[in-house]
């Protein structure tokens, strides 16, 4: 694939309006949570009087600094759910808002480099495919056939000893995805409203009422948060706190290559995760920085240490050079799960948490949120990921278990 | 990366040292007392401050000792360090403004 497939960069695709002094429902966060959950506020529940507040421009935080993975092979039958969810919605997407953003189902595939990891892998495996994800295990040498530039010899530290592999998973171009969902929004009426940074809420008793902002009150029924490694700083705004720690996750990518890389490689042991963009950049990110941040950018050594991890299991990666490495504000829980629900205040909710892998879970969060909003009330999918587990216990424990490295 | 100062081992890189997060948690006195609500905060809910942040940090391939360190979230400048036990100083201006103690961003030592 080259450049040339590309669509064309667009003109115009949604209106810059002014904010009107009163919407039936606020979003705060224009990347792709929020013009996800504005789409389906729009399409699902008829609610088109409603505003999109973005303090920067529209998806510039973390939909524009994210590696674009999809996948949903997660071990929790809660997780894998929602983000199936998310991925059979990725899967018709492209025709519903009638945008190719260029989604590519070249497959994922999760390393395997010990006795652990393989049983860690095959366990998930069997769990995936129980819950109707597609899912396989496959040895060093289906490894090498998949993807033949991944060194599987023996000498290295971390042998590969295998992989999962989900062949319906894959990447698409973000910002697309978000020009995609800001377009449709736009038709069906919805306001996205950009340089609009939210400085404080209105509230009568418990209740929000409105939403105060560098543009001016704006009063509101209802109050969406989506704004991922910030959504701490709205909920203290708003008189409560969340249990979430902001990281800075970095990633990085090479300059042009021909297409080498036919897949998307994510190893959690040697910790990098690996795909190339349509366009012919190797992309890559491996963990955070261990240090709460929200600097939008971290230290150097975890760079070199994800690079470290690719070229050891990419020999031919060596001499690749680093164009670009950025940082972007990660929303971390305890449990490495989302929450995506109801607020301790009335008519507020929230949509955070999603961490280091927010990306793939874009439609499935819209849809839930936006149904959480309309009704009052958790759908389904979400039910599952309220603030009300970390006192219940019930929590879903992705560390260790499919959301280490996303 | 952060150029930390170590109480006991002076200026080091930060790959020698472990974050240990939010500062000044202390255990509860009764904990069978607790409602569920009250442990969830214990266990859960941690300070995510923009801005000062009171953190703790070892220094795990050096003299293994715990500190705490007061940082700034955003520009991660270290304004301060002091030893466990001690409290959170008061700070108008930063102890630490040393412009070594931060690297620009990208930079390696």
């Amino acid at each position: 694939m080259s450049a040339d497939q590309l669509p064309e960069h667009p003109d115009f695709l949604w209106r810059n309006p002014e904010p009107k002094a009163s919407y039936d429902a606020v979003i705060v966060g224009g990347g792709g949570h929020g013009l996800a959950t504005a789409y389906f506020l729009a399409k699902n529940h008829g609610m088109t009087n409603i505003a999109v507040l973005e303090k920067g421009w529209l998806a510039g935080g973390n939909m524009a600094r994210n590696t674009t993975i999809i996948r949903s092979n997660y071990l929790w039958d809660e997780s894998a759910a929602i983000y199936e969810h998310a991925l059979k919605l990725w899967e018709i997407l492209p025709e519903e808002l009638e945008y190719d953003f260029l989604f590519s189902q070249r497959g994922v595939m999760n390393l395997a480099h010990t006795l652990g990891d393989v049983r860690e892998s095959v366990r998930r495996v069997g769990a995936n495919k129980l819950n109707g994800v597609d899912a396989e295990w496959l040895d060093p040498q289906q490894v090498k056939e998949l993807c033949p530039i991944l060194n599987i010899s023996d000498n290295i530290r971390y042998p590969v000893m295998g992989a999962t592999y989900q062949p319906r998973a894959g990447i698409a171009k973000h910002d697309h995805v978000a020009w995609a969902f800001a377009r449709k929004c736009d038709e069906l009426g919805v306001d996205i409203i950009q340089n609009c940074e939210v400085t404080g809420f209105l509230k009568d008793g418990n209740r929000v009422v409105g939403v105060k902002t560098n543009q001016g009150t704006i009063h509101t029924e209802k109050v969406g948060l989506a704004a991922a490694g910030h959504s701490s700083v709205l909920a203290e705004m708003a008189g409560f706190r969340l249990p979430i720690q902001s990281h800075p996750l970095q990633a990085l990518v090479s300059e042009l290559h021909e297409p080498v890389h036919p897949t998307v490689v994510m190893s959690n042991h040697v910790h990098v995760y690996v795909s190339q963009a349509h366009k012919g950049e190797l992309v890559m990110g491996a963990g955070v920085d261990s240090y709460n941040g929200y600097g939008q950018r971290g230290s150097f050594h975890v760079i070199e240490h994800q690079m470290a991890a690719a070229v050891e299991l990419f020999p031919i990666f060596a001499r690749a050079h680093v164009l670009r490495t950025w940082g972007g504000i990660v929303d971390t829980t305890m449990d490495a799960s989302p929450i995506v629900g109801l607020s301790p205040v009335e008519n507020m909710f929230v949509n955070c948490g999603w961490g280091t892998g927010g990306f793939k879970g874009t439609p499935a969060a819209g849809l839930t949120f936006a149904h959480t909003i309309a009704t009052g009330t958790p759908h389904e999918l979400n039910k599952p990921f309220s603030l009300e587990r970390f006192e219940t216990g019930a929590l879903i424990d992705e560390h260790g278990a499919a959301a280490v490295a996303h | 990366m952060l150029l930390i100062s170590c109480p006991n081992c002076g200026p080091r890189d930060e790959t020698e040292f472990h974050y240990g997060g939010q500062a000044h948690v202390a255990y509860p006195e009764n904990p069978d007392a607790l409602t569920d609500r009250q442990w969830a905060e214990y266990l859960f809910y941690r300070d995510n401050t923009k801005g000062a942040f009171a953190e703790r940090w070892v220094h795990s391939t050096g003299c293994r000792q715990w500190f705490n360190m007061l940082r700034d979230t955003v520009s991660y400048d270290i304004q301060a360090i002091y030893r466990m036990g001690e409290p959170r100083p008061d700070l108008e201006r930063p102890v630490v403004n040393n412009p070594a103690a931060t690297t620009p961003e990208g930079a390696t030592k």
